[in-house]
């Protein structure tokens, strides 16, 4: 009888086991695929009988051309070659040939097939993540700290008013955003990109509720020790807050990070793009150079998926945040 | 010394305030007087024309397009993807051993950019060379022109069995439901999360005493975790249905044009095009209001029903 049951417990969790493994595979899947086509060559991405890249064969680069494919047709002393896209016949050295199965050379090709190159819309976007991330992350410090440890005429109504922003979609306010923006003269500019993101309503009210949960006396204790609401607020409040600073640095870093819809609109040169304005463009421009668009997703997502393993134990504290209170 | 009014304060709310004010409740107000007037891209306000850019918006035949476009999306994405999200989580809502891998891979889409992922599930789209049809072709079925297939979801079955659709039940096209498709997979860590977090406050208890009076497995679900999830299932299913009808992203990348026949125009999508093709930002505006209002109704919703049981985040 124990026996049985123990035998069905453990059919059970191998049955989870089995419906959970199933489901991460595909949800890897993309992952797997993206990368897979990103190590091909055109050839390969458009043959639909081989998943795997395969062995080929080049000719080293003569100066200032890339390697050319080819097929080798008498091995000897001299080794006969003919090049697969023009068909020309070669009789070179046996050292000029190569042999490559992965073309990791797909990733330095895609790289900097656009203009200037995907260096600038890398520095693009993280200069504009890193400083909304911080400016955001300190304009949510000060202001919760106001709604917390401070009595003001209107806080109320003020709270209310700010809560009132999470309710407006980013949608209704792109166009007169434009418009303020192209008033104030910084279309194309990371004023753009970055000032209004400079407040967030989530940061405060996260900040907001973990600061409520602190014992008021802490506040009043350092009042009557002689500390200045300054200083309180950085000798002692924002050392106490690191775990939910870093949430909220990481929630808005993802988002800025990866928006696209507002880099889209507020930027025309090439210069101010940011990596997902950048892949976008470029995806509509080689439209068919799936190995090259697929080497771009790769070297998009990779950094992030990098952060996200690192940075797990916050992404969970995050995502509590956003569960039921009970 | 906290009860007195202390202005200090002021300095310590005002670059949020100033922020919020001038690009985020501001702007609320501004796109409803756009909305209200005809003008250039130099000067928008120019004539007043009162509620004519709704008028025009309720006769525009694309525009409803892109609104049955929006809602078929959400229909066809949020209860699928709680459904998912749901069986997902109560499996891994157990003591498990690779808990923590199996979270990190569900939640991964999640953390990557939409635009980029896109594009990879373009690629899985395609139409000559991409995986889908690569399946189809192994395995004898006719390839599909997916992204670039405008035919209705519902013909495309029927047809398969020799039937026929009048036009009204065509349903989403194809090239929508690819997109549906990548969007239920980009958001399903997140509900699995959510999820998981209502699950857990789920007091043991109560199983222990459904199983006591021998509830079964699938009792205990129908009985305990099913009525006592069910504001976590409606935030879930608010918070989505607000996001599916603010799609674009993967809209934007997958089908840069609006698809075939217009058939993944959503309002976002539409809106986009007018406001920042054709310039048309009155025009765009009325309709940004449209679907704030839409987006308003559904948060006053969600706000009156679950309330403070429920904490929002990201």
């Amino acid at each position: 009888m124990i026996q049985s049951h123990a035998k069905q417990k453990l059919f059970h969790k191998s049955m989870v086991h089995f419906g959970l493994i199933t489901g991460g595979i595909l949800m890897c899947f993309p992952f797997f695929w993206m990368i897979l086509t990103s190590l091909k060559s055109p050839s390969e991405v458009l043959d639909v009988n081989h998943w795997f890249p395969r062995e080929k064969t080049y000719l080293s680069a003569q100066a200032g051309s890339d390697p050319v494919q080819v097929e080798i047709l008498e091995e000897g002393v001299k080794v006969r070659v003919r090049e697969i896209l023009s068909g020309k016949i070669h009789q070179v050295e046996p050292d000029q040939i190569q042999k490559k199965t992965f073309l990791w050379s797909n990733y330095a090709t895609a790289w900097n097939k656009v203009k200037p190159s995907f260096s600038r819309y890398f520095v693009n976007s993280a200069v504009i993540a890193i400083v909304t991330t911080f400016g955001q992350v300190l304009t949510s410090i000060l202001a919760a700290y106001a709604f917390v440890f401070f009595q003001f005429p209107f806080r109320n109504l003020l709270f209310i008013v700010f809560l009132a922003t999470m309710m407006v979609p980013q949608e209704m306010i792109l166009i007169p955003n434009y418009l303020i923006l192209s008033e104030l003269g910084w279309i194309d500019t990371y004023m753009a990109l970055i000032i209004p993101w400079l407040a967030g309503v989530f940061g405060i009210f996260m900040l907001r509720q973990f600061f409520m949960q602190l014992p008021m006396e802490l506040f009043d204790a350092a009042m009557i020790d002689g500390c200045s609401k300054f200083g309180f607020l950085f000798r002692i409040l924002i050392p106490l807050s690191i775990p939910p600073i870093l949430t909220i640095s990481i929630f808005t870093f993802l988002g800025s990070w990866n928006s696209l819809l507002w880099p889209l609109i507020v930027t025309n040169s090439q210069h101010m793009r940011t990596i997902q304005v950048g892949i976008s463009y470029f995806s509509q421009a080689e439209g068919t150079e799936w190995e090259l668009l697929m080497a771009a997703s790769t070297f998009c997502i990779l950094p992030l998926i990098i952060f996200y393993l690192f940075a797990q134990r916050y992404f969970v504290q995050g995502e509590a945040a956003s569960g039921l209170k009970g | 010394m906290r009860d007195r009014n202390d202005y200090s304060a002021f300095f310590y709310v005002f670059p949020a305030a100033l922020i919020l004010l001038v690009f985020h409740i501001f702007p609320v107000i501004y796109s409803f007087l756009l909305s209200i007037f005809r003008g250039s891209l130099k000067n928008p306000m120019r004539h007043f024309i009162g509620i004519e850019n709704y008028l025009e918006l309720a006769a525009d035949i694309e525009f409803w397009k892109a609104m049955v476009n929006t809602v078929y999306f959400a229909v066809g994405s949020v209860p699928v993807g709680i459904f998912i999200a749901l069986f997902v989580a109560l499996l891994l809502n157990q003591k498990l051993k690779g808990l923590g891998i199996y979270r990190t891979i569900y939640y991964l889409p999640v953390i990557t950019s939409i635009a980029a992922v896109a594009l990879v599930w373009k690629w899985l789209f395609e139409k000559n060379s991409g995986f889908f049809n690569q399946i189809l072709k192994m395995v004898g079925i006719t390839p599909s022109g997916w992204l670039q297939e405008s035919k209705g979801i519902f013909q495309v079955m029927v047809e398969s069995v020799g039937g026929s659709l009048p036009d009204i039940l065509h349903g989403p096209s194809v090239a929508l439901c690819c997109i549906i498709v990548m969007s239920v997979w980009k958001s399903l860590g997140y509900n699995v999360v959510i999820f998981l977090a209502g699950l857990q406050n789920i007091p043991r208890h109560l199983y222990e005493a459904a199983e006591i009076d021998g509830a079964s497995k699938f009792q205990q679900f129908r009985n305990v975790t099913w009525p006592l999830l069910g504001p976590t299932t409606f935030f879930v299913f608010i918070m989505s249905t607000i996001t599916s009808f603010q799609v674009f992203v993967q809209v934007f990348m997958m089908t840069p044009f609006g698809g075939p026949e217009r058939s993944t125009s959503v309002v976002v999508f539409y809106l986009y095009e007018k406001a920042f093709k054709t310039f048309e930002f009155g025009y765009a505006s009325a309709m940004a209001y449209v679907l704030f209002i839409i987006i308003f109704g559904l948060t006053i919703l969600q706000k009156k029903f679950v309330g403070d049981k429920v904490h929002y985040g990201t």
